[in-house]
This record gives structure tokens, C-alpha cells and sequence, in this order.
């Protein structure tokens, strides 16, 4: 589904470049230390960074060129998923048109999307109102809504506490399934990824150094930055 | 307890200076007989009128600048921001002169229309304020989370889709108070009605104020003009806080975020159109400052002296008023009740509302009897530059420290994180960019005053806008126009400096 | 041991006594203490004249030295006073705070002979019109003239209520137009391009092109001729006269140092300061002078008819004068 070949970037001193492929369905997690590439990563990915060299493919047509909005892509940020003065249904109807003018086929679509992630009750409250778990919620409700193919999170539950963020991935999971969503997520929690990701890809100084089943991750017979990381 | 202290030393010192200022001219035109004559009523619709008619055109015309501003970056865009700092530290006089230059009977846009009459002022008050306000409002623009114009690059959105769902609710929030801010500088307008206006049938209250104490003498009727100029400017100041929207809860991005809207040509030209226009009002008058002090400047004792007390000087009242500004918007930040809030607020904006010249007045009938006030003088320049600059330095603070208090101060007083070590690692990296520009505003707004040291000064205090004069004084303009050169100059070299210090540690 | 204690006795008791060197405090007007004003001259010229040394306080303009006293009151520092001008001698009388001068009237040389007790002379100009020679081929030749002349060509103003020109210039028109004076106001507006606080400000307009005539001195000329070497700007002969500033100083009657107040007056008559005036204040002198003036100064316009009130008709009529102003410039 998701293809990059020899993607080139440069932030700031760092060269970076990454090669992955992922396939159609699967929850890749990826993890590495700070400032490792992650971020930049999922921007690639995303078309709000542009790479210097190497080609990003999703879903087999290339994407060089192609502006964010049209890449068959959704992305939930650690934080300022929603426009914080706007209630929480117009947040997430945004997501299927921006001036607002919904049919009422798209109007019961935003109203199943919220009901989904449990936000109903919370449609003509201000997104500020709401809790960092439940603004988050918003963000799915709005990916839903797009129903893109490609679902990236850049470490979206970090604020929120253990038995939430299990909440959450029981969420992501089960939309997952659903609607067969292929997603990358960035996590600085291990455990997030054990909990949800089949595969984990280990970034480390702008490369993807490591690419395993989720088991041999976690095993003790990982390469030895995948350990002392896991350890640190 | 810390917070309580400061708070009252610091609110008691302004509301203290102003009284000190304002009673004894009452106290002493209570000896003489009030009289308030229809000219009164005459006098305060102009002053609303023009300072009503500056502040639509100056924010009218800043907004869109500030919003193409923020989405384009161009060669040249840092300095043209600094060039925009320049207005508000040049001496009205010098300004003015640099407009008429331009505008003038003589000069190259001249006989466009006349600029002696509202016109000019409404001229003269958009060259000074609508740079302001465009740095004020890029302020908050460039304090919109990158992740909001992530989302609006997903979402596909529109450029009036970006400006409604991503600008304004950034800016309405500041813009009564931008707003605010313009207007009481318009009424506060002084040598501009003077020399623009054409006539007494342009007089707003500071210019009545102003020729009451002079041949006149008449502190009793400066006293009842400073009173009508306290209740009107205060009412509106009060009124337009009530429409000030809450304060959105926002950290100030660090780095340059990344835009994805404004890409098609018609934005382009829209927005390249836009930023020429900032500059041909901007630039133009600044120019003619220049050339008609190119090959002027006098390198002598007295031009250095004069730039040394200026510095001094403006580098005294700059930290004083940051100060002041600090404590009381730290508490302002905090406080619930809006009472308190409007007081503070009020006592920021109290130079503007009260006449340099009357606090002047009042301060030397009291203090004089007292002390030698040659030797103090100052320091009562001092504190008078500091109290013209709190407005200004109030401004760009007072939301940046919402900002701050919303969002840090559970984290650190679960952390126990408090007094100078939070102010380290907290509110410094983060309030950098907002106190850099505070400061300087502060800085230049010292440097380009005339009125204080006008009050005060001797021959022994002369700043470069007093030395200004004072050539000017002696038939000697082109001097005077070297001078002003050099203080435009200086003052540039300071914003530069301000601006590479708060910009110095902003990569993510 | 002993001589060196005696000697740094001996040497404070000297540089004490040094400093008892009587001090005197002269309140004046800015410009008079700028590095090119007279200032600097004259307090070099009396200091050799006595064991003494002046301190002056350069305070605004006579308006800013006028207010100054009214504030200080009986605290003024001040022992001397000089720069006010005859339309401001009587608010100054009025303070209570001058004495008589005590110095002979008949050393005054101003047109008019001297008579003030309080107040002695040290300069004077008549006002005039300055007109730039290249904007202007023929300029109005009377004040009738002025006011019922071309409106595309302006004149800049001072201020009557913040400016002594500007009150000058409406006594000017007060003393040639009487009780008609607010019409011919109503008919000399369409020619004013604005009037501003002050004399700088206006002259600062003139000299960038603004307006091709300004209100200033018979002498300004003068200075462009001498400094600049230029005789660009002129005065206009006005046919019924020009109204006369005449500057003065009076001394504080309470002041420790009114002897010295009145050496100093005395001074002021003799060449020793009469010769500094011309192009450092450039006015004319007021007193007895020993150097001719410069080449560029016989040039000058001298008025055949000079206009001037009495300081006590100034004080009486100034506010309703100036009201009247005020109202024919208001509509």
C-alpha cells in the first residue's frame, strides 16, 4: 500500500532516508529515540514535507507532486487536531467539506462518526470545552469521516493516561478492521505499539534501521539498539 | 503573596504618579474660576471623529497587510518588519516632516490633495499606527499552531475558509484591544492636529490641554480638559474591553510555520499588491527623513552626548516599564474578576488617557518645594517615558502571558516549579519573542519622545529629539535634519538588535 | 606630618573659598544657551568682568521661562531672568517676583525710547513676512496686501496661544486693523496653510518648501546671508509698519544675589555683550556696541513705522484678543 524508496530529506544537519514498505491492513508502529526522524517521517508521507530524492508511492501512483489534500491520507497530531473556538460537529464535519454545505446523506455520515467514538453528546460543545482524550476523539471522528485509506498518527495519545490510551487503540483497532485502513503510528510508548502493531519499524538517526513482527521486537533477541532503547 | 506585593507597589506607583499629576492642577484651579465654555463640546467630537476615522482606516488597512504578511516569506521580509518598527520612534515633528515631504506642497505625491486640514492627519495617523498594528496582529498570526495549517492543507481549504476558521478567531480575540490602542494614540495625538490640522478648527482635547498651560497659564481649565479627556477615553476604553474576546489558548509556534493555502496566482498578486501597499505608506516618508539628512550630520560633542542620554534614558525606561507591564499583566493574567482586570488595564493605557504635559505640571507643583527638581529631572524623565511606553509594552505582553498562565501554571505548581526557576525555564524561552518586542517598543517609544524631556530637560539633559529642536530652534534644519537622520538610524540599529535576540533560539 | 596636614587644610580652605565665588542663576530660553547662541559668549565676556560665574538654565522658549516662575514661585532659584518679551512684562510684574533694575533707561538704543523700571532691553527685531525669492517674484507689500492677496500662495502662522510670534503677529494685526481686525482674519484664512505651535515648526515647513512666506523676523534673512551664504529668503517691507519684539531681563527681587543681578544688567548694555547678539541671537542689538554690524544686516528691511502695545494693553486685552481669533478661524 504504502511504498518509499530511497526517500530523501534533509532537516537541519541531519540526511535522512528511508525505505519501507506497508502493506494494505496493517498497523505499522514505529518507534526510535527523540529527534530520530519519526515526525518527519509520517510528514513525508503526508505531503507536507517535500523529499529531496526517491519515490513515495500509496496505493501504487506515485505521489510526487501531489498536494496533502489530495493524498488518500488522514493525520492525527500529538495536539491542534481541532479548531479549538469551533464546536465539535462542525470540527468534524470540516472533514467532508470546508464551506460547510453538507447533504443529508454527509450530515448523518458526521453523526455516525461521532456516535462511533462516543462524542455525541458533545456535538455543539466548543472543542476547547472538551478534555485532551476527548479532543482527540475529534480527530478520529473527522478521519472517519474523510474515510481515507491511509491513517497516520503521530503519537496522538501521549497526554492521555494508560487505561485511555488502551480505550483509544481498542478504537483505532476496531476501525481498522473495519474499514481495512492501512496505519502508521508513532508512538513514544512501547507498549502502545506491542498492544496494536503487527509490524514495528525502529528509527534511528534518519533511517529505518529495523523493520520486525512485533514479537521479535520485543524479543531478547533484537538487534542491540532495539534492546538498549527499549531498555533506556 | 509574591503576586499580591508586586502587584499593589506596582499598580499603587502608576495610580500614584497620575494622581500626583492630575490633583494638584485641580487643587490649584480651584482658585481660580472654572469655566467651561461651548468650545468644549466642539473640541471632543473632533478629537472622537479623528481619532475614530484614524483607527478604522489604520486597522482597516493593517489587517489584510498582516495576513499577507504572514503568509508569504520574501527576501527582505525581516527588514521590511523592522523598517515597520521605525514610525513610532520618530519624533512627531521629524515624522511630520518626512511626510510633507512626500505628500507636501513640495514634495513628489504632492498636490494629490491637501494634506493640511483632517486629511493629513488621517495621513499622518496611519503612517504612525497602522505599522503597529500590523506587527501587533503578525504577533498573534504567527502564533497559530502549525498543526492548524497541517489540518487546513488536508482539508483542502479555501483562503477564506483559512482566514475564518484559522485567522480571525486568532485575531478578533486581540483586535479590540489593537484597536484600543490606536484610538487613545490618536486622541493622545499632539504636534500632528498641531501642525497638520491647518487651524483651531482642528483642536481635539490634548491640543486643548496642551495651549491651556502655555501662554495661558490656565491649570484650572487644563485640569477640567484633562478630566473630560480621563472620562471619555476611559469610558471607551472600558467599553471596548468588554468586547474583547476571550483570549484563545495558543502557544506561540518558535519556528516559521509552513503554509500550504495562498498558492494560486491570483493570491500571489493579491498579497504582493497588499504588502506594496504597507510599504509605499510606510516607506515613502521614512525616506525623505533620510535624504534630507544624508550629508547633514554634525559629528560633534553634542550629537554624541545627546544619543547617550537617549540610550541611557531609554534603556532606564524601558525596564522600568517592563516591569511595571510584567507584574501587572502576570496578575491580570490570573485574575477572575474583571474589575480588577479593567483597572489594570486602564492604569497600562493611563499615559495615554492622561496628558504627559498635565502630570508634568502636577508633579513639579508638588514635588518642587520639595527638592532641587534640576537634579531629579531624570529621573522623572525616566519614569514619565516609562509610563508613556506601558501601553506599548502592554500590548504585546498581556496575551502572551494569558497564553502562558493557561496553559503552564498547573503543570508548575504541580511540579512546584515557581519564581526565578520557572521564570528561566518556563516563561523566558517562552515569552522571549513577545518581551523582545515589548522592550523595544518601550525603547523606541523613549527615544522618539519630546514631551517629557521638553518638561523637564535642561540644557544639561538634551536627548536627540530635544537636540532636534533645539537646532531647529537656531535656524539651523539642515541639522536638524542630520540629527534625525542619526535617531532614525540609531533607532533601526536597536531593532535589529531587539529583533535577532528574540528570534535567537527558535528552532524546534 | 604636621606640614603635610597643614597643607591639606590650607589647600580645602582655598578650594572652598574658590568656590564661594559668587554664582548667578539666569533663567533663559533655550536657544540662548545652545552652542550657538550667545550663551557660552556672554558668560565668558562677564565672568572676566567679576569674581563670579553664571549658571544658566535653558528652559523651552520666554512662554516655558514665564510658566516656569509662575510654578516656582517664591522658591525660584532663579536671580535673573532673562528672554521674556514685552507682551509677556506684565504677566512677569504681576508675579510679584521682580525688583527694579536700578540701571540708567537712557542706555537702551530701541526705537522707541525706554521707559520699563522692572525691565531692561538686550534685543530687538520687528516681525516680518519671509518670502522665498524663488517662489515668490513679487511679494505683498502690505499687510493689506497679505491679507487680500493670491489664496494659492500661503503663508505659514504661528499659534498665537503657544507662540510669541504667533501673539505677535496678532497684535500686529490688532494694531493696524482695530476693531475690524476678525474680519481681515476671515479674509487672510484661505491663505494660511496651517498655523502651528511654534516657530520652528513653522520655519521648518517654510525652509522645506511648503509655503512660499512664513512669519518670523526682520532678521532672519540675516542668518541664510551670513551662515549660508545665501539671499534666498527676504522680509517683506510691510507699507504700515511692523510690530516689534523687544527681549528683556529683569532681575528676582528676593534673590541673595540682586547685587549681582544688577551688575549683570548693567553688563548687558555695554559692547562687551551688545557685540555677541547679532549672530549668535541673531535680533538686533539693544544697547551700545563697539564692532559694526555685519555687511549682510544693512541689507535687513528696517520698518519706517513700528507698531507695538504697551506691556499693560497686552495683559489687559490678550485673552479677548486671542478669542476673537480663535472664533473668525473656527468656522
Amino acid at each position: 500500500m504504502i511504498t518509499l524508496e530511497n526517500v530523501g530529506f534533509r532537516y537541519e544537519d541531519m540526511v535522512m532516508n528511508f525505505n519501507l514498505q506497508v502493506a494494505k491492513g496493517e498497523l505499522v508502529g514505529i518507534i526510535g529515540p527523540s529527534g530520530a526522524g519519526k515526525s518527519t517521517l509520517l510528514s513525508l508521507i503526508a505531503g507536507f514535507d517535500d523529499p529531496v530524492s526517491g519515490r513515495i508511492s500509496i496505493g501504487g501512483a506515485d505521489m510526487e507532486g501531489v498536494a496533502p489534500d489530495q493524498r488518500p491520507v488522514s493525520m492525527i497530531f500529538q495536539d491542534h487536531n481541532s479548531f479549538a473556538h469551533l464546536d465539535v460537529w462542525t470540527n468534524v464535519a470540516l472533514g467532508i467539506s470546508a464551506d460547510l454545505k453538507l447533504d443529508t446523506q454527509q450530515h448523518e455520515r458526521v453523526d455516525e462518526a461521532l456516535t462511533r467514538v462516543g462524542l455525541s453528546d458533545f456535538k455543539a460543545r466548543k472543542a476547547t470545552e472538551l478534555s485532551g482524550g476527548e479532543r482527540q476523539r475529534i480527530a478520529i471522528a473527522r478521519a472517519l469521516v474523510r474515510d481515507k485509506p491511509v491513517l497516520l498518527l503521530d503519537e496522538p495519545f501521549t497526554a492521555l493516561g494508560p487505561a485511555l490510551r488502551r480505550d483509544m487503540l481498542d478504537l483505532i483497532r476496531e476501525i481498522q478492521v473495519e474499514r481495512k485502513l492501512t496505519i502508521l503510528m508513532v508512538t513514544h510508548q512501547p507498549e502502545d505499539a506491542r498492544y496494536a502493531a503487527s509490524r514495528i519499524a525502529f528509527v534511528q538517526n534518519g533511517r529505518i534501521a529495523h523493520v520486525l513482527p512485533t514479537k521479535q521486537f520485543f524479543a531478547a533477541s533484537a538487534p542491540v539498539e532495539i534492546s538498549a532503547y527499549l531498555r533506556g | 503573596m509574591f503576586w499580591k506585593l508586586t502587584l499593589a507597589i506596582a499598580l499603587g506607583f502608576i495610580l500614584g504618579a497620575v494622581a500626583l499629576g492630575f490633583l494638584p492642577l485641580l487643587w490649584l484651579g480651584f482658585g481660580q474660576a472654572f469655566h467651561i465654555d461651548d468650545y468644549l463640546p466642539r473640541v471632543v467630537v473632533f478629537t472622537l471623529k479623528q481619532a475614530f476615522l484614524s483607527t478604522l482606516l489604520s486597522v482597516a488597512i493593517a489587517l489584510p497587510v498582516a495576513l499577507a504578511l504572514a503568509r508569504r516569506q520574501f527576501f527582505g521580509r525581516e527588514a521590511l518588519l523592522r523598517i515597520f518598527s521605525v514610525p513610532l520612534a520618530l519624533p512627531a515633528i521629524v515624522a511630520i516632516l518626512g511626510i510633507v515631504g512626500v505628500y507636501g506642497n513640495s514634495g513628489p505625491f504632492g498636490g494629490l490633495f491637501s494634506i493640511y486640514g483632517l486629511k493629513g492627519i488621517l495621513l499622518a495617523h496611519v503612517f504612525f499606527n497602522m505599522p503597529l498594528a500590523v506587527r501587533l496582529m503578525l504577533t498573534r498570526l504567527e502564533s497559530i499552531p502549525a498543526e492548524n495549517f497541517r489540518l487546513a492543507a488536508q482539508l483542502n481549504f479555501s483562503a477564506g475558509q483559512v482566514f475564518r476558521f484559522i485567522e480571525w478567531p486568532q485575531l478578533a480575540s486581540a483586535l479590540m484591544g489593537i484597536a484600543s490602542l490606536i484610538f487613545l494614540l490618536c486622541t493622545a495625538s499632539f504636534a500632528v492636529v498641531l501642525i497638520l490640522g491647518g487651524g483651531p478648527q482642528a483642536t481635539t482635547l490634548e491640543v486643548a490641554i496642551y495651549q491651556s498651560l502655555r501662554l495661558d497659564f490656565d491649570p484650572a481649565r487644563a485640569s477640567i480638559l484633562a478630566l473630560a479627556q480621563l472620562v471619555t477615553c476611559g469610558l471607551l476604553v472600558l467599553v471596548a474591553g468588554q468586547f474583547a474576546r476571550e483570549i484563545q489558548v495558543v502557544p506561540p509556534t518558535l519556528a516559521r510555520t509552513r503554509r500550504w493555502d495562498g498558492k494560486s496566482r491570483f493570491s500571489k498578486i493579491l498579497d504582493g499588491l497588499l504588502i506594496a501597499l504597507g510599504i509605499v505608506i510606510v516607506v515613502p516618508p521614512i525616506l525623505s527623513v533620510i535624504l534630507s539628512g544624508v550629508g547633514s550630520i554634525r559629528p560633534d560633542g553634542s550629537l554624541f552626548w545627546a544619543s547617550a542620554t537617549s540610550l541611557l534614558i531609554g534603556l532606564a525606561s524601558a525596564s522600568l516599564s517592563i516591569a511595571l507591564g510584567w507584574v501587572l499583566a502576570e496578575t491580570a493574567a490570573r485574575q477572575p474578576r474583571t474589575f480588577l482586570k479593567s483597572v489594570i488595564t486602564l492604569a497600562c493605557l493611563a499615559s495615554l488617557i492622561m496628558p504627559p504635559a498635565v502630570l508634568a505640571t502636577g508633579w513639579f507643583v508638588t514635588l518642587s518645594p520639595l527638592a532641587d527638581m534640576s537634579r531629579y529631572a531624570i529621573f522623572l524623565v525616566i519614569i514619565l517615558n516609562a509610563l508613556m511606553a506601558l501601553p506599548f509594552v502592554w500590548s504585546p505582553l498581556y496575551p502572551a502571558i494569558t497564553d502562558s498562565v493557561q496553559r503552564h501554571d498547573r503543570l508548575c505548581s504541580s511540579l512546584g516549579l515557581s519564581g526565578l526557576a520557572r521564570f528561566k525555564f518556563i516563561d523566558l524561552p517562552v515569552l522571549r519573542k513577545p518581551l523582545g518586542l515589548a522592550f523595544l517598543m518601550a525603547v523606541i517609544v523613549s527615544l522618539g519622545d519630546l514631551s517629557a524631556i521638553t518638561l523637564f530637560g535642561s540644557d544639561s539633559l538634551v536627548t536627540l529629539p530635544a537636540l532636534i529642536f533645539r537646532q531647529m530652534g537656531n535656524y539651523r534644519m539642515n541639522d536638524a535634519a542630520g540629527t534625525a537622520l542619526v535617531l532614525a538610524a540609531f533607532c533601526f540599529a536597536l531593532i535589529t538588535i531587539a529583533q535577532r535576540w528574540s528570534q535567537s533560539h527558535d528552532h524546534t | 606630618m604636621l606640614k603635610i596636614f597643614s597643607t591639606i587644610i590650607a589647600s580645602v580652605i582655598f578650594a572652598s573659598l574658590a568656590q564661594a565665588k559668587e554664582t548667578l542663576t539666569i533663567y533663559t530660553y533655550e536657544s540662548f544657551v545652545t552652542e550657538w547662541g550667545p550663551g557660552g559668549k556672554v558668560k565668558e565676556a562677564f565672568e572676566k568682568t567679576c569674581d563670579c560665574s553664571i549658571e544658566w538654565v535653558g528652559l523651552g522658549d520666554g512662554v516655558a521661562v514665564l510658566n516656569r516662575l509662575k510654578l516656582e514661585g517664591a522658591n525660584t532659584k532663579a536671580d535673573l531672568v532673562l528672554g521674556l518679551d514685552t507682551s509677556l512684562t506684565a504677566e512677569a510684574i504681576g508675579t510679584g517676583l521682580f525688583g527694579k533694575h536700578g540701571v540708567d533707561k537712557g542706555l537702551a538704543k530701541t526705537p522707541e525710547a525706554w521707559a520699563d523700571d522692572y525691565f531692561m532691553p538686550y534685543d530687538y527685531a520687528h516681525f516680518a513676512v519671509i518670502y522665498d525669492t524663488e517662489k515668490m517674484a513679487s511679494p505683498p507689500k502690505s499687510l493689506d496686501e497679505l491679507v487680500n492677496g493670491d489664496p494659492a500662495q500661503k503663508i505659514v502662522l504661528e499659534d498665537p496661544r503657544s507662540s510669541t510670534p504667533g501673539l505677535g503677529f496678532l497684535l500686529w494685526m490688532k494694531a493696524v486693523y482695530g476693531e475690524g481686525a476678525a474680519e481681515q482674519w476671515k479674509k487672510l484664512q484661505p491663505r494660511i496653510l496651517t498655523i502651528t505651535p511654534g516657530w520652528s515648526e513653522a520655519y521648518g515647513l517654510f525652509t522645506k518648501g511648503e509655503a512660499p512666506m512664513v512669519l518670523s523676523y526682520t532678521t532672519s534673512p540675516a542668518y541664510h546671508m551670513v551662515a549660508e551664504n545665501t539671499p534666498r529668503y527676504q522680509a517683506a517691507a510691510f507699507s504700515e509698519g511692523h510690530y516689534l519684539q523687544i527681549e528683556v531681563a529683569g532681575l528676582i527681587e528676593a534673590s541673595p544675589e540682586k547685587a549681582l543681578a544688577q551688575k549683570f544688567l548693567g553688563f548687558m548694555m555695554t559692547p562687551a555683550f551688545q557685540d555677541i547678539i547679532p549672530t549668535t541671537n541673531w535680533m538686533l542689538p539693544a544697547g551700545a556696541t563697539d564692532t559694526a554690524l555685519p555687511e549682510a544686516f544693512g541689507k535687513l528691511v528696517a520698518p519706517g513705522k513700528t507698531l507695538l502695545f504697551s506691556p499693560d494693553e497686552v495683559f489687559k486685552n490678550r485673552r479677548d484678543w486671542v478669542d476673537e481669533w480663535l472664533n473668525a478661524l473656527s468656522k
